[in-house]
Order: C-alpha cells, then structure tokens, then sequence
C-alpha cells in the first residue's frame, strides 16, 4: 500500500534539493536555535526571519500552500506549550479575575510573548518541513551518521521509518476486519453497548502492539543471521560541491544579521 | 556440507519443537522441508545459521556446516555461510534503502566499501534488481521484496541458502520468476515451504517433518506420489506429479486431485 500522506519527501530538482543534505541539517538546525533565541519582542528581527524562511521555500520550488499546510499541523502543540505565557508575565493587566487573594489575567507582555513564540514555533516548524520536504529521508539519516549523530537515535529513527508504513498497513488491515463484521439487521439499529465498542478497540490496539513486539523479535533474528553484532555501519556518499559552501555561507550569514538585528535594534 | 546430528529443540514456554533429527545434505543438493503447520520447519532452519540451539540450554545435538560444528565462537563465521531468509520480506527488509539493506550483511563481515559495492551489484544483478539501489523496501511490490530478500544473504556469497516459504503470497508470475531464480543459483539449498509444486520444480529430494521428527527422506519422485504418505502428514502431491510427458495421468487413483 503507498502512503503519500506519510511520505514526506518530494521529488523535484531545485537548488535547495541538490544541496548537501549535511548542510541542510545543519542549517536547519542554525534557523531553529537562531528562531528560539531571539528576544520575545524582537519584531524586526522575527520579520527579517521569516523572509528567509520565505526566501528558501520560494528557492525550493516546494508549493507554497502545501507547505503552510504542513506547518500549520504542529501549531496546536507549540500553542499548548505556550499557553501559560499570558498569564505569567509581568506586565500592564489587560484582563483578568480576582481569584481570592491573587489575580489571574492576562498582560500585555505575556500575550506579546505568547504571539512571538508561536511565531518562532510556527518559522521553526515550517522550516524543517521544508528539510524533510527536499531530502529523501534515507539521505537524512545518512547526514545524521555523517554528522555523528548517536547511534541509537538513528537507528530508532530509521526503524520507525521503516516500520511506520508496515504498521499503518497492519492496523488498517485490522480496522477493515472490524467493518467487515460490523453488520446491522435489516430492522436497523446497531448492537452492543459503548463498553463493549470500546473493549474492541482495546483489543485491537493490544492485538497490534503484540504483533509489533513479534515482528521485532523477527527483525532482529534477520539481523542477526547475517552478523549483526551490535555494530551498525554504512556507506554514505556526500560529496561536497562549492554551491554548499556558498549556500552555507549565506545562509550563516543571514542568520547572524537577523540575530544581530534582534538583539541590538530594539 | 550440512549435517544435523540428534538434534532436539523445546521452546522456553516448554513446547517442544523438535525431537532427534538427523539429516546430511550434501554440497550443491537442493532439498525441500514439507511438513504441516508446527512440524518444526522454521525452528529447524533457526538453527543452520545458529539463531536457535549453540549455547541455549533448551536443545542437545549438533549441526555443523561445512564441517565447522557451530557453538558460540563459530556462529559468525557459520552466518556467514549459511544464507538464511525469513517468510515476510518486512522482517528481512529493515534499511531505509535497497542498497543499505543488501550492503548490511557485508558491511558486518568487515569487507571495504568498494568490496561492499560491488557485492550489492553482483547480488541485485543475480535477482534481477539492478536498479532499485536507493528505493525503499514499502515501495516495492511482495515479489519484488522477495527477490531484494533474496539479495541480500546472496550479497554475502554464502554456501548454503536457507529459505523459508519463499513462495508464499506471490502471484503465479512472481512465482514461476522466483523458482527460475532459485533453480540457477548455484548454492546448497534448503527449502522450506507448502508449496509442493515448488518442490516439484526445484528440489530432487524432499525431507518430510511431522511433529519434530524426520518421518520420510528420499527422492521428491517417490515421495510425493506415495499417496499414503501425502495424506498422513497433511500434505498434498502437485498435479505434476501425476502427469507423464506424455501429458496424461499416470498415477493410480489420482481422482481426487
């Protein structure tokens, strides 16, 4: 069965796909610390920085709708994260309660920063998804090995990869055996009650995770008749071309400006 | 180049799988396991390549390859003559890539990079894969997976191939393309499966399991049109069996087919 849905990668042939897939890791990495380190309210610098993200994305010849589309997935996340930001700060109160002896509301500063932080989580998401958008994902864990990255983490990654679709298959296979027998008489209505519904579903989740732990057992049968021993090696091929250079060094160097900015334009 | 020598086998659970076995099979033969469900078929073939028995207090006898008898320290050496791939090509196939998966058994027997390339070719070449280097296994059809399966012991230029039900699930293309593979590849061979027609085609001699023993060894001729035998271990002759040249039914009794 094909999941393009949880195939992120995208095949086309702009710059930014060509370009090292150890640079782009890197770089993605630099857009992201430089996003999470800018003060609260450094408005300025937050522009400048979406205008590089803006850039790349205009650059990668990716659609730009689909890639809002996959950015906007994370927000709900980085919005309960940063939930609390309003009522904390200190700040002029622009609402709020009396809750016995304490005031519970929201300031001004608290909401500026509760915005600039989804703001960053938003640039920060938007950014990676255009990482994985542009690089096959085996290339990326080959530039995670090349950048030493530990062991265990990639290979965690890497079976997850691996097994996600064999395990989506799995559970669809299950749901559909589920359907198959969820008949209704010809005088309608359906049987059962919810905690019997509800007992079903547990079992098929139980069902699935026990056929993953067998599968495991298998995997790792496989890997140890043909010698695993615990090493793991690989052969990557990056070859770096004189475009990375000059698309790291811009890249470094539009990072440096939007923090330089930040900090000191206030 | 493979001899099992009362070789016994009970699961931890305490179910016992495999019950005083002994079988030589020589270099180049290529021998079919038939046997019904739970005879021990799969339990026999974990333990050519020392996945189960060795050092595990749950088997006696002894299996040796090649006339290394393989305990604790040979086991390496004997994965790297022993071949073994698993029924589901997704436990076999676990890389991100095709390359990375059929590279994996030489890169853990220490061989360079440029040894290693060369390897992958010759053994995507034998399956007829070339080409397929960096897809990834989930995108490939079941048939597709198996050869790929295949490719990967191959890559290691084993002796022995083990294979477990290697034609379950293909459709009769897939299948005829896999047995043509499989009858040009050179190497000592043990076939496990259900698929008698495959035992027809491929192996000259059947070894039958029932409940952990040997219960009949001799040539696939013989034993697959002994009817009694077929049905007393749940097993079913193909209708190849039955035909002569001549294309007309030669067997007594074979209404029932």
């Amino acid at each position: 069965m094909q999941h393009t849905a949880l195939e992120p990668y995208r095949v086309a042939n702009s710059l930014i796909h060509r370009l090292d897939a150890r640079l782009k890791l890197l770089a993605t990495l630099a857009f992201v610390l430089a996003a999470t380190t800018l003060p609260p309210s450094a408005w300025g610098a937050l522009a400048l920085l979406s205008l590089v993200a803006v850039l790349l994305i205009v650059v990668s010849h990716t659609p730009p709708m689909m890639m809002l589309r996959r950015s906007l997935v994370a927000l709900p996340f980085v919005g309960m994260i940063a939930l609390t930001l309003p009522f904390t700060r200190d700040g002029q109160l622009l609402w709020g309660v009396q809750l016995g002896r304490r005031v519970l509301g929201i300031t001004d500063l608290g909401l500026l920063s509760f915005v600039s932080m989804l703001v960053k989580g938003w640039l920060s998401v938007l950014v990676a998804s255009l990482l994985v958008t542009t690089t096959p994902f085996p290339t990326l864990l080959q530039a995670m090995q090349a950048l030493r990255v530990p062991k265990i983490l990639i290979l965690i990654i890497s079976f997850m990869y691996r097994y996600l679709f064999v395990l989506v298959d799995e559970a669809l296979c299950l749901q559909r055996a589920r359907l198959a027998r969820s008949a209704a008489r010809s005088t309608g209505g359906s049987g059962g009650t919810l905690l019997w519904r509800i007992k079903v579903l547990g079992g098929m989740i139980g069902s699935l995770f026990i056929r993953s732990y067998a599968r495991s057992e298998r995997i790792y049968q496989a890997m140890l008749s043909r010698g695993y021993d615990g090493q793991w090696f690989a052969v990557a091929h990056f070859r770096w071309q004189p475009r990375d250079t000059w698309a790291g060094l811009l890249m470094g160097i539009g990072l440096v400006a939007v923090m330089v900015f930040g900090v000191c334009v206030r | 180049m493979i001899e099992i020598r009362n070789l016994s086998f009970v699961y931890p659970g305490g179910q016992p799988a495999l019950n005083g076995i002994n079988l030589t099979i020589k270099a180049g033969e290529k021998v079919a396991v038939v046997g019904p469900n739970g005879a021990g078929k799969s339990t026999l073939l974990l333990h050519l390549n020392g996945i189960l028995g060795g050092s595990s207090a749950h088997g006696v006898g002894q299996v040796r390859v090649g006339g290394v008898e393989v305990n604790a320290r040979s086991v390496r050496q004997v994965r790297a003559r022993v071949g073994l791939v698993f029924q589901n090509p997704d436990d076999q196939l676990f890389s991100p890539t095709v390359f990375e998966d059929v590279a994996f058994g030489p890169l853990n027997m220490g061989l360079a990079v440029d040894e290693v390339r060369v390897r992958v070719e010759r053994a995507l070449s034998a399956v007829a894969m070339v080409g397929y280097e960096d897809r990834m296994p989930h995108h490939l059809s079941l048939g597709e997976r198996k050869r790929v399966a295949i490719a990967t012991v191959l890559s290691m230029e084993p002796d022995v191939l083990v294979l477990d039900e290697p034609s379950a699930g293909l459709d009769p293309r897939a299948r005829r393309n896999l047995i043509a593979l499989l009858r040009a590849l050179p190497q000592t061979m043990l076939v496990a499966t259900h698929d008698m027609r495959l035992v027809w085609a491929l192996c000259p001699r059947t070894v039958v399991l029932d409940g952990g023993r040997v219960v009949a060894d001799g040539a696939t001729a013989e034993l697959l049109t002994d009817k009694r035998l077929m049905e007393r271990h749940g097993l079913e002759a193909p209708l190849e069996a039955f035909v002569t040249d001549a294309g007309c039914v030669a067997a007594e009794g074979s209404d029932g087919l």
